[in-house]
């Protein structure tokens, strides 16, 4: 794992300092609100409907066991014992009072983390691939080029007051489990035909009122551009963004508004003005950046467990549990390990103190100490050696952390919604709660399949519901909770926007129509067809008749 | 009817201007304004910097329930999140 140097330690430290004197101005009144808002905000510091909100980075969702372990101190400390993992791998506190917060921000100070670029206007904390260098299928670390673009943009002077937020994400995989092609700038690092690694720039996807899936507008960027490149980008970004209306200032404004050629071509010609400059890493840097992520130091194991094996035989709960929530890792003898956030009629995303602590003590214990948030609002452990892998599922399974659901019908991604923002319309987690309790039956969830249901509170779509293979919004009419589906969205390597397919419906109706079209899917199935490829082939007006017909 | 409500600036706790000029966390002791007198009420809150933030005004009832278009989110905020009955005013009182 990366660990700060003399500056990181130096810039998280005064920064802290800085809010901490902020914050006592604020309450002496010498800052107004108005003063002190986007003070806060630079240090993740929201107001929400009950409280504040402190958004914590964890940057391309790794963590060690320490910070974890701190992380669930915060929460018992200075919150009301749980915290709360984001799509933007990140974690919520939902409770802190402003007047704690500075202690909260020096204690998350001393394992190297920070609130910095979790919110505003700048480039925020950059999200990749929640399995990077344990995947089978990547082509390398992707982290260490996440952890390139988290030194050049935190506190990029030129970069601090773009004319919106700004994501980046970046995956190595061809499998995208990291929504690269709904980011501002996705990079997919990728090998071309001479064998040479580089990156797929894809940029001016996004989600919220306005949803586009990203442009590529460079094939192949040698890495050692990669800087350049983005500072390029920005750059048009910065000059060319819309300033005057909130709702068109994110890059897909710009770029899909003017055209991605016209786009491109603005990119490539300031790139050509810049690139000779020295923007770019030199290769000694990359490289020591490189060695933070060399890969742990695995074992030379079989490829299969005997033990292992003999388990899977005779405990059928353990053996549901290693077809759904683990996946494949690089290194023979190893697995990796989905921990997921979403028991039946949980609340997506939240993980208590003990929880916390007792994560930690497996990826301590199992795991070479790293710990992973992913996109999908669960945990991964990715380097457990198969032989641990029963040791693992009990001490998930105590702790009501192995609901065996990745990827599956309760595997849902909900925002906040109304029960917590304050920009909600409606509430999001109780539907996502009672469509877990209608599918609870795991065998039917296994047989269901892979199905992807993302629940958003208001048009912010937070909760990702354009890119739900069944995508739920929130619609207020008159002082009521409407939702509105929507079919047929990706948000991974084939990406697509979903369609609505008819009028909204009241919350208890929302939770049946996810039943009908699963049903109806389930009927007209071919072959191994997971419910999007079955959409995909008869289209949407099968499904809105199967929905709204029968009613 | 109207009422002012705000966010307590050291906490962030909702909170409502009662009668005696103080902030309560109690909807129920929140001063009911006609419509016609709330807006120098406001005015006068928002002064109140150190003590509050993001104040607003909000419809109530006769008996000082939330009500009109923002029944949901008032009543919400007001008790708690409704996925947490062990967290916020709802688990306070009643018990």
């Amino acid at each position: 794992m990366y660990r700060y140097d003399e500056f990181d330690a130096r810039l998280v430290g005064e920064r802290v300092a800085q809010f901490r004197g902020q914050v006592e101005r604020r309450l002496s009144g010498e800052l107004s609100e108005e003063q002190f808002k986007p003070l806060r905000l630079m240090n993740g510091l929201y107001l929400q409907l009950h409280a504040y909100m402190l958004r914590v980075a964890v940057p391309y969702g790794t963590l060690s066991s320490l910070q974890m372990r701190k992380l669930a101190h915060v929460a018992r400390k200075y919150d009301k014992g749980y915290g709360h993992f984001t799509t933007r791998q990140n974690i919520q506190y939902n409770w802190p009072a402003l007047v704690d917060v500075p202690d909260i921000l020096d204690d998350l100070a001393d394992v190297e983390m920070h609130a910095i670029q979790t919110s505003g206007n700048c480039i925020r904390n950059v999200t990749s691939d929640q399995f990077a260098g344990a995947a089978a299928d990547e082509v390398e670390d992707p982290r260490i080029w996440c952890e390139v673009i988290r030194q050049w943009s935190t506190f990029h002077p030129e970069f601090t007051f773009l004319p919106r937020k700004f994501k980046i994400a970046v995956t190595a995989s061809q499998n995208d489990r990291a929504a690269i092609r709904l980011h501002d700038i996705g990079l997919r690092i990728h090998k071309n035909d001479a064998g040479e690694t580089g990156f797929e720039v894809i940029v001016g996807g996004g989600l919220g009122r306005t949803p586009y899936i990203g442009h590529t507008i460079r094939e192949f960027l040698p890495k050692k551009h990669l800087l350049s490149y983005l500072e390029a980008v920005l750059r048009v970004y910065n000059l060319e963004g819309r300033r005057d209306n909130l709702y068109k200032a994110r890059i897909k404004i710009l770029v899909n508004a003017g055209g991605v050629e016209k786009f491109t071509d603005l990119v490539e010609a300031e790139w050509a003005a810049i690139r000779k400059s020295e923007i770019d890493l030199p290769g000694e840097e990359i490289d020591r950046i490189r060695a933070y992520f060399s890969p742990p130091d695995f074992e030379d194991l079989p490829a299969e467990s005997a033990a292992l094996e003999q388990k899977r035989t005779s405990d059928g709960a353990f053996a549901r549990w290693l077809r759904v929530n683990t996946v494949v890792h690089k290194a023979p003898g190893y697995a990796i390990v989905n921990i997921s956030l979403k028991p039946v009629g949980g609340i997506p995303g939240d993980i208590s103190d003990v929880q916390m602590e007792a994560v930690a003590d497996l990826a301590a214990q199992y795991s070479q100490d790293e710990i992973r948030a992913t996109h999908e609002q669960n945990l991964v452990l990715p380097h457990v050696k198969k032989d641990d892998l029963y040791a693992v599922w009990q001490a998930l399974t105590a702790q009501e952390l192995a609901t065996p659901n990745i990827r599956l019908v309760s595997d849902i991604i909900a925002c906040p919604g109304l029960d917590y923002c304050t920009l909600a319309n409606t509430r999001s987690i109780p539907i996502a709660q009672r469509i877990s309790e209608r599918f609870a039956d795991l065998e039917q969830q296994e047989d269901i399949g892979e199905l992807k249901i993302k629940i958003s509170g208001c048009i912010n779509a937070c909760g990702h519901h354009h890119v739900g293979h069944i995508g739920i919004l929130g619609v207020d009419k008159k002082g009521e909770e409407f939702y509105q589906i929507t079919l047929g969205g990706s948000g991974a390597e084939d990406a697509s926007l979903g369609e609505i397919v008819g009028r909204g419906l009241s919350s208890g109706d929302a939770v049946g129509a996810v039943e009908k079209l699963v049903d109806y899917y389930r009927e007209n199935r071919q072959d191994n067809e997971r419910f999007i490829d079955t959409y995909r082939r008869i289209g949407a007006d099968p499904f809105k008749e199967a929905l709204y017909a029968a009613a | 009817m109207k009422a002012i409500t705000g966010n307590r600036l050291s906490d962030g706790a909702v909170v409502y201007l009662g009668d005696n000029d103080l902030w309560t966390e109690q909807k129920s002791e929140a001063a009911r304004f006609d419509d016609g007198d709330v807006a120098p009420v406001l005015h006068a809150a928002q002064l109140r910097v150190r003590e509050i933030t993001d104040a607003y005004i909000i419809d109530v009832s006769a008996d000082g329930a939330p009500a009109g278009r923002a029944i949901i989110r008032e009543t919400i905020r007001g008790a708690g999140p409704t996925v947490r009955g062990d967290l916020g005013l709802q688990a306070e009182c009643c018990a």
